[in-house]
């Protein structure tokens, strides 16, 4: 096998090709969710201290921070496939767009979430309509639209075009979020972890944070391409490939 | 550190566990349903597989 070809590559653009493999990795990232899940849990609840101004309350931003980063990331992805759908015209591309979002918004709504409960004790509000809430609440609206857009249009290469469209619009709306709280003077506090500077906080907690982000990113991947194999059999049940591929396995679990 | 005291996390724990525990159910319902939802439709396409090979 070239790993170097053009057809090694464009041969998982195929559903057919891509849903066994997808299948064998699926208990990969699974497996790799909760090792991690574990490992992170342990560093957050166990290893870093309390802070020194917000006791333990601080302890939501190991799943907060990595929430909200998976939304944005997620979103990007997710914009990614679906112009890349739209120019080479890849069924696959564009149900892989298609199978991010819902969790991209699960994501999107847990940073919220957590969030609230994180602003309560230590703002002392759930809400407030501050730039980087509100873009945040947008990025949520912004997959109920594409998931909505989706839906309501029967034909499914239509149906991609169109959701293709408003995640390219959309996507505009990542930087905001990223960089609102430098823009503009914010409630949210700015980043404690950056590319350009050192992290701003014990090695015990940023161990803690970036683990769980992994195991959120490797969730990421098992619950997306569960989904995408969903639609695929949903799509192609009327072809060869399924029908022998489950009467071989009669029901099974393949 | 005992375990209420653990629990309690510095009299924060509704706002703690209720991050974790709906992260936590939203991450497990997912996966729920998904498996679900592989499940019927396995079991309808097994079904379609025998009736058409019962019409030949």
């Amino acid at each position: 096998m070239n790993f170097f070809t053009k057809a090694f590559w464009l041969q998982f653009s195929s559903p057919k090709t891509f849903y066994p493999v997808a299948g064998k990795l699926i208990p990969v990232f699974m497996t790799v969710t909760i090792v991690l899940t574990f490992i992170g849990l342990y560093y957050g609840f166990v290893l870093a201290p309390p802070d020194y101004q917000q006791g333990d309350s601080y302890r939501i931003m190991f799943i907060h921070v990595p929430a909200a980063w998976m939304s944005m990331w997620i979103y990007i992805v997710m914009c990614i496939f679906a112009i890349i759908g739209m120019v080479w015209r890849t069924r696959l591309s564009d149900m892989m767009a298609g199978a991010l979002a819902p969790t991209g918004a699960m994501f999107a709504f847990l940073a919220l979430w957590t969030g609230a409960l994180w602003g309560k004790p230590t703002w002392g509000t759930y809400w407030v309509w501050d730039a980087r809430l509100t873009s945040e609440l947008i990025l949520l609206f912004l997959y109920f639209g594409f998931i909505a857009l989706r839906a309501a249009i029967d034909d499914p290469q239509r149906a991609a075009r169109a959701s293709a469209l408003l995640a390219c619009v959309g996507v505009i709306n990542v930087p905001i979020i990223y960089f609102s709280v430098k823009w503009w003077n914010t409630l949210h506090q700015g980043a404690s972890v950056g590319l350009t500077q050192k992290a701003t906080m014990a090695d015990s907690m940023l161990t803690a944070m970036m683990v769980m982000s992994f195991a959120f990113w490797a969730y990421t991947f098992a619950v997306a391409f569960m989904r995408v194999r969903n639609e695929i059999l949903e799509r192609e049940k009327n072809s060869a490939w399924v029908a022998e591929t489950f009467s071989q396995k009669e029901g099974g679990s393949k | 550190m005992n375990l209420p005291e653990f629990l309690d996390m510095g009299h924060y724990a509704p706002y703690v566990w209720g991050s974790y525990g709906v992260v936590a159910a939203f991450m497990l319902v997912e996966v729920i349903l998904l498996v679900g939802k592989r499940r019927s439709l396995v079991k309808s396409i097994a079904r379609m597989t025998r009736l058409n090979r019962s019409d030949r």
